[in-house]
C-alpha cells in the first residue's frame, strides 16, 4: 500500500469516527512504523517436530510425558496461557491448517505430471469449486477424457494404474516420484503386465470404476491424495479393485493409506502395493472379499 | 490375524541343563487400511523341565549322549515332537562353552530339537538372554531407571545393564558358585583365578584342604566385592580386570546403576534366607549368595526381585531369542530356513557414500572365503539415509556390483537392513538381476559384524520371517 492510499484510508476512518486530527502526521507515523524493517530471520515454525515439542512449564512428570509424546505427533503438552493456547502452538496450528487448505485448493503442477511421464485428463468438474461441491461429477470422466484415454492407453491391461489429485495436490507432488516407479518395478519383478499410467485432474475415488470399465483392466489402482489433516497435508492412499464396475459396493475396494514420508515411506509402500496386486490377481478378489 | 508359534529353549550351563517350551503369539498391530506391522505380542512359557546337573564326561568334555537323552525325555514328557517347534535356541553357556566338544553337542542337538532351532552361545548373548528372562529389561522400563541383572551361575556371572528398557552394556566375570567344589567336608576343586584372588588377600585355599566355612565365606566375600566393582559400585582393585571372562570388557561407567536383579542358580541363595546346610550343593553357592546379600556396596542400590532366577537363561533363550522381521520384505521361500549365516556389516560411516559402501563390501568379502570359495553370508547395513526410489536403485546397483562373488555363488543374496526399505530394495535387486538370483531382503533387523543370523520359514501368512541374531558364538 502506498502512502497516498494510506492517507486516504486514514482520512476516511477519522471522518467516520468524527474526529479531527492532523492527517498528515498520522499518515507519516503509520508509514514510518510500517516501513521499519527488522533485520534477522523468523524461524520457519513448520519445521518444528511436534513429537519433540513439550512446552509445559514446571511439569511434575515432564520426562515421562515427553517420552509418551515422542510416540505420536499429537498436539498435547503444549502449555497454555490462561484458557488459551500459547502463541507458538497457535501459530503452528494455523500453519498446519493453511498447509491443509493449500493442499486442497492448489492444482498439481502440470510440469510435474509430465516429468513423471504422465499425461492429464479431467473429470466432469471444471474447477475446484465444482470439484468440492459436486462429488458426483468428480466420479465421471469428461467426454474429452474418454476420447483421450481411448486413443492413448493400452486396452485390456492386467493392471491399470493412474494418479489423481483427490483432496491433496501436495500428496501427488510429494509421493508420486517414489511411489509410482516402486509399484511398476514390483509388478515387473512379478512379471505382471501394466497399462499406460496417466493423471486425472479433479478426481474422486469412484472415477476408477469408469476407468476400469473403459480400459478393461483386471485390476485398477488409483494413487490419490487423501483429505489433509493437521499432521500432514501430504498423505496419499492407494485404492485397488479387482474387476471394478460402476455402481459396485464400496466394500470391494482395498485401501493402503497413510503413505507419506512420516508414515509408510512411498517407495516401500509401492513395493507393498505391487504385492497386494499380485495377491489380488491370484485370489481374484478385492476389498473385504480379499483376506490379505 | 493371530498366530501362535512354539519355541524351545535349551540351556546347557556349567552346572545345570534345562529346557522350556513357550508359545509366542504373533499379531498384526496395524489397521486393515495400512501396511501391516506384525510383532510378537505375547510370550508364555507352558512347559518347564526338571533342572538337571549338566552331564560331563570329564572336566573338558560334555557328555553329548546324556544331554541328548535329557532333551529327548523332556520332549516326550511335554508330548512335543521336534517338528512342532517353529523356533527356539539351544545355548551352551558359561564355562561349559569352553569345553572341547561344545560345538559337536550343539550340532547333535540342533537336529534333534526341530527344523528351526538354533545353536548359540557366547557370554554377551547369555547376559542379554538371562536379563530378559529375569525381566530386567521390562522392570527398568517400568521403573524408569537403570537396572543391572547379574546372572550368577556355576562358573560365570553374566551382567547386562538396562536403562529404561534399552540395553546399555554387558560383561561377564569368572565368578560363580561352583568355582570351588566341596565334597565330604573337603575342597575338591578350585578355579585357578579364584585361588589367586584369595591368595592376593592372604587366604590360602587348596584342593584337598578341609572346607572351612569361615575361610570360604571370606573368599565368597571377595567374589561379591568383585561383582560390586563390576557394577562400578566400588573402586576396582588390581585383581579386577583379570576376572573378566576371556579378557572381556567391563560395563560402561554411565549410565550409573540404580538397581539390581539377580538370576542364575546362586540368585536363589541371594534372595532366600533359609539355608539348611552351607555345602548342600557341594559348592560355595550358598556362601556366595549370602556374601552378595550382605555386601555393603551392592546394597547401596535397590535390590529388585527377578521374574526368573535359576531358569532365567533358559526362559530367555526360549522366549526372547526369536524376533520377527519387518512386515514388508522380499524373500524366496525355497531357500529357507537358513542357519548360522555370518554377517558382513557395512558400518554407518561407510554407508555415507556408495563408493565407500562398495569398497567396504569388497574389502570384507575375502574374510568369508577361507578356502578361496565363497561361503554363505548376509550383508547388513542401516539404510537410513536412502529412502527415495532413485536412491534405492543406486543402492541395489552398488550391492550387486560389489557382491559379485555372492551373486555368482550357489548361495542366495541375503541383505539385512534396519530401515523399512526391505521390500523395495529386494524388488530392485530382483529386477536388476533379471529374477535369476534368489534374493532375501529383510528389514527392521539390526545385525552387527561378527554376528550370525538364522532366518526361519515364513509365519503370519508369509508376511514375516522369524529371525534369531546370535552374537559371538564362543567368545574365543
Amino acid at each position: 500500500m502506498d502512502e497516498k492510499n494510506l492517507r486516504a484510508i486514514i482520512e476516511q476512518v477519522l471522518a467516520e469516527m468524527n474526529v479531527s486530527a492532523d492527517v498528515d502526521k498520522v499518515a507519516e507515523a503509520c508509514a514510518s512504523t510500517s516501513a521499519q524493517v527488522e533485520s534477522g530471520e523468523i524461524s520457519d515454525i513448520t519445521t518444528i517436530d511436534i513429537r519433540k515439542q513439550y512446552l509445559v512449564k514446571n511439569p511434575e512428570h515432564g520426562e515421562e510425558y515427553a517420552e509418551l509424546k515422542a510416540a505420536a505427533p499429537c498436539r498435547l503438552g503444549i502449555g497454555k496461557a490462561g484458557a488459551r493456547y500459547n502463541t507458538l502452538p497457535q501459530l503452528e496450528f494455523r500453519a498446519a491448517h493453511s498447509a491443509a487448505q493449500d493442499a486442497v485448493f492448489n492444482d498439481v503442477d502440470m510440469d510435474f505430471v509430465e516429468s513423471q511421464g504422465l499425461f492429464a485428463v479431467q473429470t466432469q468438474c471444471d474447477s475446484k469449486d465444482t470439484y468440492l461441491t459436486r462429488p458426483d461429477l468428480g466420479r465421471k470422466l469428461s467426454p474429452e477424457a474418454v476420447e483421450t484415454l481411448k486413443e492413448k492407453v493400452k486396452m485390456n491391461p492386467t493392471v491399470q494404474i493412474y494418479v489423481s489429485d483427490g483432496l491433496s495436490s501436495a500428496a501427488v507432488s510429494a509421493n508420486i516420484a517414489d511411489l509410482l516407479p516402486a509399484i511398476m518395478q514390483g509388478l515387473k519383478s512379478y512379471n505382471i503386465d501394466v497399462g499406460t499410467p496417466f493423471f486425472v485432474k479433479y478426481g474422486r475415488v469412484g472415477v476408477m470404476d469408469e476407468i476400469s470399465e473403459l480400459t478393461g483392466a483386471t485390476v485398477t489402482c488409483t494413487l490419490i491424495g487423501e483429505r489433509p489433516g493437521l499432521i500432514t497435508a501430504e498423505s496419499m492412499s492407494a485404492y485397488i479393485t479387482y474387476k471394478g464396475t460402476v455402481g459396485m459396493p464400496e466394500a470391494r475396494r482395498t485401501v493402503v493409506s497413510n503413505i507419506h514420508r512420516s508414515g509408510t515411506i512411498p517407495a516401500e509402500a509401492g513395493a507393498h502395493i505391487a504385492e497386494i496386486i499380485k495377491i489380488m490377481l491370484e485370489k481374484k478378489a478385492s476389498g473385504t472379499d480379499l483376506k490379505l | 490375524m493371530h498366530e501362535v508359534i512354539l519355541s524351545v529353549g535349551i540351556d546347557i550351563g556349567t552346572s545345570t541343563t534345562q529346557l522350556i517350551f513357550s508359545r509366542l503369539t504373533i499379531e498384526n498391530r496395524a489397521s486393515s487400511y495400512t501396511v501391516p506391522q506384525i510383532c510378537i505380542v505375547d510370550k508364555e512359557v507352558f512347559y518347564r523341565s526338571k533342572i538337571y546337573f549338566t552331564p560331563l564326561k570329564s572336566a573338558t568334555e560334555i557328555d553329548a549322549d546324556a544331554v541328548k537323552k535329557i532333551v529327548r525325555d523332556e520332549y516326550r514328557m511335554a508330548e512335543k515332537q521336534p517338528k512342532d517347534l517353529q523356533t527356539g535356541a539351544v545355548i551352551i553357556t558359561g564355562e561349559t562353552a569352553r569345553k572341547q566338544n561344545a560345538n559337536e553337542v550343539l550340532g547333535a542337538l540342533s537336529d534333534l530339537a526341530g527344523d528351526f532351532v538354533v545353536a548359540t552361545a557366547g557370554p554377551d548373548l547369555e547376559s542379554v538372554l538371562s536379563a530378559r528372562g529375569a525381566g530386567t529389561d521390562a522392570l527398568s522400563k517400568r521403573e524408569r531407571t537403570t537396572i543391572a541383572n547379574i546372572d550368577i551361575g556355576g562358573g560365570t556371572s553374566n551382567i547386562a545393564l538396562y536403562e529404561k528398557g534399552t540395553i546399555r552394556g554387558t560383561s561377564c566375570l569368572d565368578i560363580g558358585g561352583r568355582l570351588i567344589k566341596v565334597q565330604d567336608g573337603k575342597i575338591t576343586y578350585i578355579f585357578p583365578k579364584i585361588q589367586r584372588l584369595a591368595k592376593e588377600h592372604g587366604i590360602t585355599v587348596n584342593v584337598g584342604d578341609r572346607a572351612d566355612v569361615n575361610d570360604l565365606m571370606q573368599v565368597s566375600r571377595l567374589m561379591a566385592d568383585q561383582l560390586a566393582q563390576a557394577l562400578h559400585l566400588a573402586p576396582a582393585d588390581q585383581m579386577h580386570n583379570s576376572l573378566y571372562t576371556n579378557d572381556g570388557k567391563p560395563l560402561p561407567e554411565t549410565p550409573a546403576v540404580c538397581g539390581v536383579t539377580y538370576s542364575g542358580g546362586v540368585a536363589d541363595c541371594v534372595y532366600g534366607t533359609d539355608e539348611k546346610e552351607v555345602f548342600q550343593y557341594g559348592d560355595i553357592g550358598v556362601l556366595l549368595g549370602r556374601a552378595i546379600r550382605e555386601n555393603k556396596a551392592l546394597n547401596r542400590v535397590q535390590r529388585y526381585d527377578a521374574l526368573e532366577t535359576i531358569r532365567a537363561t533358559v526362559v530367555g533363550a526360549g522366549t526372547h531369542a526369536t524376533t520377527v522381521s519387518g512386515s514388508t520384505i522380499r524373500y524366496d521361500e525355497k531357500t529357507l530356513p537358513l542357519k548360522n549365516v555370518p554377517v558382513l556389516r557395512v558400518s554407518e560411516e561407510d554407508e555415507a557414500s556408495l563408493e565407500m559402501l562398495k569398497s567396504s563390501i569388497r574389502s570384507q568379502l575375502p574374510l568369508y572365503q577361507p578356502e578361496g570359495a565363497m561361503e554363505q553370508i548376509a550383508i547388513a547395513f542401516e539404510g537410513k539415509k536412502r529412502t527415495s526410489f532413485a536412491e534405492i536403485q543406486e543402492l541395489a546397483a552398488a550391492i550387486i556390483e560389489s557382491a559379485k562373488e555372492v551373486i555368482e555363488s550357489q548361495y542366495p543374496l541375503i541383505v539385512v537392513v534396519e530401515n523399512d526399505i526391505g521390500k523395495v530394495l529386494g524388488n530392485a535387486l530382483n529386477v536388476m538381476l533379471n529374477n535369476h538370483k534368489n534374493v532375501i531382503c529383510i528389514d527392521s533387523i539390526r545385525a552387527s559384524s561378527g554376528d550370525y543370523i538364522d532366518i526361519g520359514e515364513p509365519v503370519a501368512g508369509g508376511q514375516v520371517l522369524p529371525v534369531v541374531i546370535k552374537t559371538l558364538i564362543f567368545n574365543s
